[in-house]
């Protein structure tokens, strides 16, 4: 594939650009993408690519068609994927064994493998277009859809479907004023978790007095569980470049930061590459497309530390400090990074600013509802049959997003609950399942919408144990500064772990109350204002676990380690003697022929049994709030005929 | 670390003082910890007082002031591996490995790490050996990928 080398001086230059990258995209040429995203190279997709590239080669196809390894296609449970265009065959969990066929079959004599699509776990249907499958089929892909038209490292596959010319637009058809309106119309809001209106909050910076001011990039996606800003920073890099260069443009800066954690190195890797290949095109840097604007962005990758998610912490750790928060105002457009103005968007809120531009902002707020416009991307994961990143319009119910596109809950288990918004969020109930997802409806239930984390619980998630779980991962967070924050959540951690164990108190749920009341109204930051989410949320959708757990010492999801026993059912039990050698503490007495017996005492609660237990026996129980049936009498513990069978 | 290779990084951020924490990543990245002598080669070269320094490398997570194992494990204990029994599987690495999380043992062979999200969540309970995933584990799996390892 030859590049564009030469440096876009002008406009059409650019558009030339565009056409010469389009032109060389002849959409009836055979094109293999496979799936290069971190999700998928963790799923070995780096043999398929080499496999890919050794066997056209092998077979002298490397001229007719084009290969080419892109970023995230979000749907993960499946990977690795590739997709064969023009006919969009979409094969799933592929191997380098797959791939000479995939070639011989597919690429050559035309034919659908028919052992690699997509198969409807309920009615048994194989789909074979991409678009045909129902976890695509149901979303609304406008920011993340790309990503399987480009390989994120070659900037041609960003032109060539008209990258650049949302820049061209705000460079020379429109006033900055003009453009902030722009972004102000499309009522797009801030997709990293506060949701503040984004053209707001560029005019803040536009309008602030000074003449260095800077952007920032915040890549710093710290909620586990969530991994979109990663997968569009690695798969579309030139989508946030182009949508920073924008902002700059509007609010009058010539330098930019990308904050992005060094937990995701293909991510550093991708964006290093874009921004070198936009630099040689001259869509970074001095006189940008001939316009005599100039805008530089750098790289800076965070060390590791959740609350540097907080835009005041960022900008601390950007200028080489420990990322603790400092109080607002004055708002970083007033006073950020060393001292000047400065806008902070999140990676997906940059990444919709072309599309504004480009598509109008009309168009834009057609999409989702009343106060939430646009899509989202979300990151649908926990015990969910479809894994992966959706792309769906705000306002769609979130029970659409649960059972169409991720397929229900796997292993035939109910659905319990659905925690969003990251550590700060809030568990739903199924009773909440037809609320449609927008920012204003997830934190009127006590949730919100954060970065975009959508974890699905079944019915063998413990609530409790969820909440010990974030106000865990909050207390290690914390940076300290605040004592409602380091102090509280510690304390509530305390009282939460103590819930778990059993040794809860009547008094519990009131101190626990009280400890959130004053964190949230106490602490300088999000993190501290909300971290007693999860716990609040659970308490108030899931109380009877509260309860369980403090009253009857029983953790109705029989999952709390200390409030479990295992048990072997003797009606069941082949004496297999399987559970007995793998016990790691010997606490399995039994024999050939002979019914096996846990010793409670012994017994700590791992597991290993129930998880080797033969499915054709599931003879293991786990049993919460009731006392453990006493052994059978000795003489009624041999198995008559032949062990193992049942 | 020679302090040859650690001058060519400073320099490479223009001895800049607010490049402090790109300087430490970069040193942690080729030596797997931040040696007490690198450590003191910044704070002169950076101008920067080693108080601040050591504030930074224990603030963030990235950093190490004590030397890792030549096995580095990274349990993820993200919400989705969570809720699909991370904790049980680090419970057995604890058991296998005697160590806490953080910790390394003294031959320097096996560093025990916890990690908030991998980012490869349909792989739930993921771990990270080396570099290398290892997902859909359950606890005797993950036991296994240990042996593996010497």
């Amino acid at each position: 594939m030859s590049r564009v080398e030469q440096r876009l001086t002008s406009r059409d230059a650019l558009e030339q650009a565009i056409r010469t990258a389009a032109s060389r995209r002849d959409p009836k040429k055979r094109t293999i993408s496979t799936c290069g995203g971190t999700g998928c190279l963790a799923c070995e997709a780096t043999d398929v690519i080499t496999a890919f590239r050794d066997e056209l080669e092998k077979q002298g196809l490397t001229a007719e068609v084009e290969f080419r390894s892109t970023g995230c296609h979000g749907f993960c449970e499946k990977g690795p994927i590739v997709v064969v265009d023009p006919e969009e065959t979409c094969y799933l969990q592929v191997t380098p064994k797959d791939v000479p066929e995939i070639v011989s079959q597919t690429i050559r004599a035309g034919k659908v493998i028919d052992r690699l699509l997509y198969v409807d776990p309920l009615t048994g249907a194989k789909s074979v277009r991409e678009s045909d499958i129902p976890f695509y089929k149901n979303q609304k892909r406008i920011v993340f859809g790309p990503n399987r038209k480009i390989d994120p490292q070659r900037i041609e596959d960003y032109l060539a479907i008209g990258g650049y010319r949302a820049l061209a637009k705000a460079l020379f058809d429109l006033s900055p004023d003009e453009i902030v309106a722009e972004v102000k119309a499309s009522k797009l809001r801030g997709r990293g978790g506060a949701g503040f209106p984004t053209g707001v909050k560029w005019e803040f910076t536009q309008k602030a007095p000074g003449d260095t001011k800077y952007l920032v990039v915040n890549c710093d996606e710290g909620d586990p569980g969530a991994y979109m800003d990663r997968s569009l920073m690695e798969g579309n890099p030139h989508s946030v470049i182009e949508g920073v260069l924008i902002g700059a443009v509007a609010v009058g800066s010539h330098e930019g930061y990308v904050y992005v954690r060094q937990e995701y190195p293909l991510a550093v890797k991708n964006l290093g590459i874009a921004i070198e290949q936009a630099e040689e095109l001259g869509l970074l840097g001095k006189d940008i497309l001939g316009s005599g604007f100039e805008f530089h962005l750098k790289v800076h990758r965070g060390a590791g530390a959740f609350v540097c998610g907080e835009e005041t912490a960022l900008l601390m750790s950007l200028e080489g400090r420990p990322g603790e928060p400092r109080p607002r105002p004055p708002y970083p457009a007033v006073r950020g990074l060393w001292g000047k103005p400065t806008n902070i968007n999140n990676v997906e809120t940059w990444a919709n600013v072309p599309l504004i531009i480009n598509e109008g902002s009309a168009a834009f707020a057609s999409i989702g509802t009343e106060t939430s416009k646009g899509t989202k991307i979300f990151s649908l994961v926990g015990k969910i049959a479809n894994t992966g990143l959706v792309e769906v319009p705000m306002g769609i119910p979130l029970r659409d997003v649960i059972f169409k596109i991720g397929g229900g809950i796997p292993g035939g288990r109910k659905f319990k609950a659905m925690q969003t918004g990251g550590p700060s969020g809030g568990c739903l109930p199924e009773a909440l399942l037809d609320l449609p997802v927008g920012f204003d409806e997830l934190t009127k239930v006590g949730s919100m919408m954060g970065s975009g984390g959508m974890i699905v619980m079944d019915d063998a998630t413990c609530m409790v144990d969820v909440a010990r779980y974030f106000v865990d991962f909050l207390t290690e967070e914390s940076c300290g500064k605040c004592v409602p924050c380091r102090e509280g959540l510690r304390q509530m951690h305390r009282i939460l772990t103590r819930i778990t164990q059993g040794k809860g108190r009547q008094d519990d749920l009131a101190a626990l109350e009280q400890l959130s009341e004053t964190a949230v109204e106490a602490s300088l930051c999000a993190l501290g204002k909300t971290a007693p989410n999860p716990f609040l949320s659970t308490l108030r959708y899931f109380r009877d676990e509260y309860e369980a757990h403090i009253n009857e010492k029983r953790c109705p999801a029989l999952s709390c380690k200390a409030l479990i026993s295992y048990y072997i059912d003797p009606a069941r039990c082949r004496a297999c003697m399987i559970c007995l050698k793998k016990c790691p503490t010997q606490a399995i007495d039994g024999g050939k022929k002979r019914i096996h017996v846990i010793d409670q005492a012994k017994c700590t609660n791992c597991g290993t049994c129930l998880e080797v237990c033969p499915a054709k026996f599931d003879a293991v129980r786990k049993l919460s709030g009731v006392p453990v049936p006493p052994p059978p009498p000795d003489d009624q513990r041999t198995i008559a005929g032949k062990a193992n069978e049942p | 670390m020679d302090t040859q290779a650690i001058a060519r990084i400073i320099d490479k951020y223009h001895g800049e003082p607010s490049s402090l924490i790109q300087v430490l990543l970069e040193i942690q990245a080729d030596c797997h910890w931040l040696p007490g002598e690198a450590l003191e080669l910044v704070a002169e070269r950076l101008r920067v007082p080693m108080s601040r320094i050591r504030h930074i490398a224990t603030f963030y997570k990235a950093f190490s002031l004590v030397p890792k194992g030549r096995h580095e494990v990274h349990v993820c204990m993200g919400t989705a591996c969570h809720v699909r029994g991370a904790p049980r599987i680090l419970e057995r690495l604890t058991d296998l490995t005697g160590l806490q999380p953080g910790e390394t043992d003294l031959e320097l062979k096996v560093t025990l790490e916890t990690v908030n999200c991998l980012g490869c969540c349909a792989l739930g309970p993921v771990m990270v050996v080396n570099g290398k995933t290892h997902g859909k584990l359950s606890p005797a799996a993950a036991a296994d990928v240990m042996k593996t390892y010497e």
